[in-house]
């Protein structure tokens, strides 16, 4: 009975008498679905273009981010580090079609997947021997991103939000809804769309293969900058960066693989409803549960609907 | 040459059926097993053996494992941390609970309580294909590393939340705990690790295997023939989970020593699963080579520049160490993505027609 | 196509010749192996300390031509905080003969113990490890000075109490630890489980796990709605900084929030900057370059060009505790010289000398390191010796003095430590009983 109680009725209970933390709660979660749609949205890029599922995303977020401060504290200027960091993204991009993605064209999408673990060990230790494994501490101000926290108060207490955490918002929506117009709307995006679908399909209708990859890895490079940029400046740039990537994948699992949409809305889902369990079911559980519920919400959802909120459908023919 | 079968007749249908019909096989086969009984005691150093050897094996009893869910039925596994994890806890549970009986019985029986818990979290393969039973796995995996950490009743409410090995004997040689020798320790994880195997040989030669083979092919087509999907599944994944949970009760109790649960995270799946589709989907031989390559080849690599003499400092070699692996991985992929094994085959088939090129 | 093939037949091939292990090198002189991490995600505290260590080393060899006339073979093992690697180091390093382990992390220290006896190589675990391996007879072998993780949380409350006028002054109050999800971090569980006892406050725990050290928002809403008076962090690596930015978030009281001694690394409280200002970590050595032995490195090994350190990173909280710790095992080489009579000391000779270690006033300003730690002492029942540590505070840029020794509460601490002692003894069955005889300190 108790155990009932504590279950269905006592977290609302705190919810009701302390609105102030429930929105606080719900603002945090949002920050975090955003951060997590920021690097599945990498994710989904590549894979709606490419079909490889992009296991070395985590990483290049953390190999974007330690660049641009990199170059920082070799004494370039803030707003050309971005540029130079840009450019290497697309180096990048580049290398990874003509090694990587070229030899294994048509190959079953299990061995693209493990290349791209491969290009992960690559780009661990790469990143190590050029940059160290000192942490550093991201160059948020310098780049023009606020600082500080807007306060109100409300209902006995007081509600914080990070400038930075607003911030991320914004730019996460943003680039959403520029990526969502490109494909939408621009040629390139069709042709995206098309290889997506079929790589040999593409190739006999005359789109090169080569040419969108470059651009699509260079898209979720950019995306990787950004989410390295906001990550960074929330705690520091180092190579624990890397593990939250996974989290991403519950967010893929809800919004859908290929959806870009899909990636915000699950994001945000996923982030809103990680918090509050934590927060207000969490203790009953021996706390800490916030490492599997992601998991477990998108395990659920999968029961009822296997594409996600917005994939497209599994037709399977014998 | 010498690798062919004339002169090799089979007088009866047993004979004929056998999993190794040629004689070179066997002779290989026996080879192989000799020099692991005898000539690896006898010449390798405890380095060889303690850090070498015996996680080697470990980790191709957990690859043969993850093989039968994911190479033979095609049921994508990223959990394979979490049941090994399963299988190393029951068995320190089973063998505090009753320190008396036997520490191999032990051992094994830990298999069944993962497969216990594989069954469970398989459930899901019956509406989830693919990529997604993926997800549906790693929730098995960061759940069951909560429980490790956060549930005392695991590791029996000690302080550090770390589990200790006891010492346990048979025939009066020490084989856990401390006082252990390299020898012993690498002779139980030989047997066991050989049996494994033979059975393992056995279940994908036999009816059960060609049955996970339809499955893994195209689901839809199998359950038209007869074959019931969700026994199949349920059997891949608890079969799978048996392999892996002895496989971490071997981890734990003859190489570790002791366990924390940090031991049995995400990274490890992720290790087992690369060292199968290295070495070959649907391969027991592949598990084995795929074990080599992702754990053998990185120490390798690691002893290469201070024994030519080049002096690089070692965070410097592990740094290039990573870069090399990534690069090989990636150069083993195009080269031949189906793994190791096939690489292994095509060379017995060279050797068949040898000295001619075809 | 055939060409690939080839090629990586071959590459095989030599890669599998190649696996021929390393034999044991036996070089003339004191072989000292240092498990390291400089990769992984706990690099940015792993770098600091062994480079502190190394550079102390290396600067005795360069200056007094090692110890005793001997020169130490300083060599690195890289870990990268993984327990898989760090027994594959202890393998490797079994085998040179060295005469003392410094495994650095919790995780690999765990299974090392029950090895150390059999080997026969001592394990100095300084202030990090198993806390219960202070009891120096049921651990022969393990040495952890200059104060446990449960010394620490005592000082700890001491702190608080005598902030709030008295330790009877802390009943009723809420006193939280956010710690990491590890072995490491649960450690002072007992030991403040056991003081809420006694002085009737209410302790609330807040686990990080490892995978979410960045992402720590949901523990510190939890502190929010909770307001504990004062909080204890025992993070490591990453976790600290996370954790400091977001005490700030919350306007959490800085001279509320105590970091253990690993919590101190001045990359943990640099990111938040301005935020951290007040923050309180515990210390046992003495921060800055205004000491002979510092001045030392810096003259023979830093200017010289034959350390890894920056030099401006010499001096630093974390450099200085690495330093701390070759200190330690130069004295014990110097004891195990002396009370064995050789100059070529074995790992058994480096146990007697570590049990006799008695680093008194005296001998810290002979070495040059005068007020740089408190004076240590250890017994062989005692193989910590419980000593003071100091609050160091930080001040926007740097660490300062925050507060002077403090002094553990050891009547509570002891009893915990021989009591937990004798369940690690008996959940292990056929633990050894200690046969070392005891050498009477000098």
């Amino acid at each position: 009975m108790h155990l009932i109680y504590q279950i269905f009725v006592d977290p609302f209970v705190q919810m009701g008498s302390a609105p102030d933390l429930l929105v606080q709660t719900l603002w945090e979660g949002l920050v975090a679905g955003v951060l997590y749609s920021l690097i599945a949205l990498g994710f989904v890029l590549i894979f709606k273009a490419s079909g490889v599922f992009n296991f070395a995303q985590g990483i290049m977020v953390v190999f974007a981010a330690l660049t641009l401060v990199g170059f920082y504290e070799h004494g370039v200027p803030a707003y050309l580090a971005l540029a130079l960091t840009i450019a290497v993204m697309f180096g990048l991009a580049f290398a990874v079609e003509r090694l990587m993605l070229r030899p294994l064209v048509n190959q079953p999408d299990i061995i693209l997947f493990m290349a791209t673990f491969g290009l992960t060990y690559f780009l661990i230790g790469f990143g190590e021997l050029v940059f160290g494994g000192d942490p550093k501490v991201m160059i948020a101000s310098q780049l023009g991103l606020p600082k500080g926290a807007v306060e109100f108060k409300m209902a006995g207490g007081f509600v914080s939000l990070q400038k930075i955490d607003i911030a991320a918002a914004i730019i996460a929506s943003v680039m959403v809804a520029a990526l969502a117009v490109f494909f939408q709307k621009t040629r390139v995006g069709r042709a995206l769309r098309a290889v997506a679908d079929s790589h040999k399909a593409a190739l006999s209708v005359g789109i090169s293969l080569e040419y969108i990859w470059v651009i699509v890895w260079f898209a979720a490079g950019l995306v990787a900058l950004a989410t390295g940029i906001m990550w960074g400046a929330r705690s520091e740039v180092s190579f624990a960066l890397e593990i939250i990537a996974l989290k991403a994948l519950p967010v893929l699992i809800l919004g859908g693989f290929t959806s870009i949409p899909g990636a915000i809305i699950g994001g945000v889902i996923i982030g809103v409803g990680e918090k509050i369990g934590e927060f207000y079911w969490g203790p009953l559980l021996g706390s800490g549960i916030e490492t599997w519920l992601a998991y477990v919400i998108a395990l659920v959802f999968l029961l009822f609907r296997p594409q996600g909120l917005f994939g497209e459908r599994i037709i399977e023919r014998i | 040459m010498f690798y062919r079968e004339v002169g090799q007749y089979k007088t009866n249908y047993s004979a004929d059926m056998s999993v190794m019909p040629l004689l070179q096989d066997r002779v290989g086969i026996g080879i192989i097993l000799f020099i692991a009984v005898v000539i690896i005691p006898s010449f390798g150093n405890a380095f060889f053996i303690q850090a070498i050897m015996i996680p080697f094996l470990v980790f191709s009893l957990a690859a043969i494992g993850l093989n039968l869910l994911t190479g033979y039925t095609g049921l994508l596994s990223l959990g394979t941390g979490a049941f090994m994890g399963v299988g190393a806890y029951a068995c320190y549970k089973l063998t505090t609970y009753f320190p008396g009986v036997n520490i191999l019985i032990w051992i094994v029986a830990s298999g069944f309580f993962s497969a216990a818990v594989g069954v469970v979290f398989g459930l899901p393969s019956l509406r989830i294909k693919g990529f997604y039973l993926a997800v549906a796995t790693l929730a098995a995996q960061f759940f069951l590393s909560w429980c490790f950490i956060r549930q005392p009743w695991f590791y029996n409410y000690n302080a550090s939340g770390a589990i200790e090995v006891p010492t346990r004997t048979l025939f009066g040689i020490p084989i856990t705990g401390a006082t252990a020798s390299d020898t012993a320790r690498y002779y139980v994880v030989l047997g066991v690790v050989v049996a494994m195997t033979w059975l393992a040989s056995n279940l994908v030669h036999g009816r059960i295997g060609r049955m996970w083979m339809a499955v893994r092919d195209m689901d839809l087509a199998a359950e038209l023939i007869g074959i019931r999907l969700l026994r199949t599944k349920l059997l891949a994944f608890a079969v799978s989970s048996f392999y892996c949970g002895v496989a971490g009760a071997l981890l734990v109790f003859q190489w570790y020593g002791s366990a924390e649960p940090a031991v049995f995270d995400v990274n490890l799946s992720f290790f087992i699963l690369f060292m199968v589709i290295i070495g070959g989907l649907g391969s027991l031989t592949g598990s084995y080579l795929g074990a080599a390559l992702i754990f053998i080849l990185p120490i390798v690599l690691r002893y290469i520049p201070p024994h030519l003499g080049i002096p690089i400092r070692p965070a410097t070699v592990d740094h290039i160490q990573y870069m090399i692996i990534g690069a090989l991985i990636v150069l083993f992929l195009i080269v031949e993505p189906n793994g190791l094994a096939r690489l292994w085959q095509i060379g017995k088939q060279k050797l068949r027609v040898w000295p001619f090129p075809y | 196509m055939r060409l690939h093939r080839v090629l990586l037949g071959t590459a095989i091939a030599a890669a599998t010749l190649l696996a021929v292990p390393l034999t044991a090198s036996a070089a003339d002189g004191i072989y000292v192996p240092l498990l390291s991490y400089r990769t992984g995600p706990f690099a940015g505290s792993g770098a600091p300390i062994v480079n502190g260590m190394s550079d102390y080393l290396n600067m005795l060899n360069e200056r007094d031509g090692g110890i005793g006339g001997v020169k130490i073979i300083v060599e690195e093992c890289e870990t990268g905080y993984d327990t898989k690697k760090g027994l594959e180091c202890y393998e490797q390093v079994k085998a040179k003969n060295p005469v003392v382990l410094n495994p650095y992390s919790t995780g690999i220290t765990l299974p090392l113990i029950p090895k150390a006896a059999i080997d026969k190589i001592p394990i100095l675990s300084m202030a990090y490890g198993l806390s219960a391996s202070a009891d120096g007879t049921t651990f022969p072998w393990i040495f952890n000075p200059p104060a446990t993780y449960w010394d620490g949380a005592s000082m700890f409350i001491r702190y608080a109490g005598g902030k709030e006028g008295g330790l009877e002054r802390l009943k009723g109050k809420k006193i939280g630890l956010v710690y990491l999800d590890a072995p490491y971090g649960k450690e002072p569980i007992p030991l403040l489980e056991a003081l809420a006892k006694d002085y009737g406050f209410e302790l609330k725990l807040y686990p990080v796990p490892a995978a979410e050290m960045q992402n720590q928002s949901s523990q510190w809403l939890n502190i929010r709605r909770d307001r504990p008076d004062w909080i204890y962090l025992q993070g490591f690596g990453a976790m600290n900084p996370t954790a400091i930015k977001e005490a700030a978030k919350i306007n959490y009281p800085m001279d509320h929030l105590i970091g253990n001694w690993w919590a101190g690394n001045d990359d943990d409280a640099r990111p938040a900057g301005d935020g951290a200002k007040g923050y309180l970590s515990l210390d046992f050595n003495q921060v800055g370059t205004n000491y002979k032995v510092i001045q030392d490195i810096l003259k023979y090994v830093v200017d010289k060009g034959k350390s890894q350190t920056p030099k401006d990173r010499v001096g630093e909280n974390l450099y200085n505790r690495g330093v701390l710790n070759s200190i330690i095992i130069a004295e014990g080489i110097r004891n195990a010289q002396k009370v064995s009579g050789k100059k070529q000391i074995t790992g058994e000779d480096m146990r007697r000398g570590l049990e006799t270690l008695n680093i008194n006033e005296a001998r810290l300003k002979e070495i040059g390191a005068d007020g740089f730690a408190a004076p240590m002492k250890v017994a062989c029942d005692d193989h910590n010796g419980h000593n003071a540590a100091y609050m160091a505070k930080w001040d926007g840029t740097k660490w300062v003095k925050g507060s002077d020794w403090i002094e553990p509460l050891k009547s509570k601490v002891r009893p915990l430590i021989e009591s937990a002692a004798k369940d690690y003894a008996g959940a292990n069955a056929g633990w050894p009983k200690r046969t070392e005889p005891c050498d009477k300190s000098s």
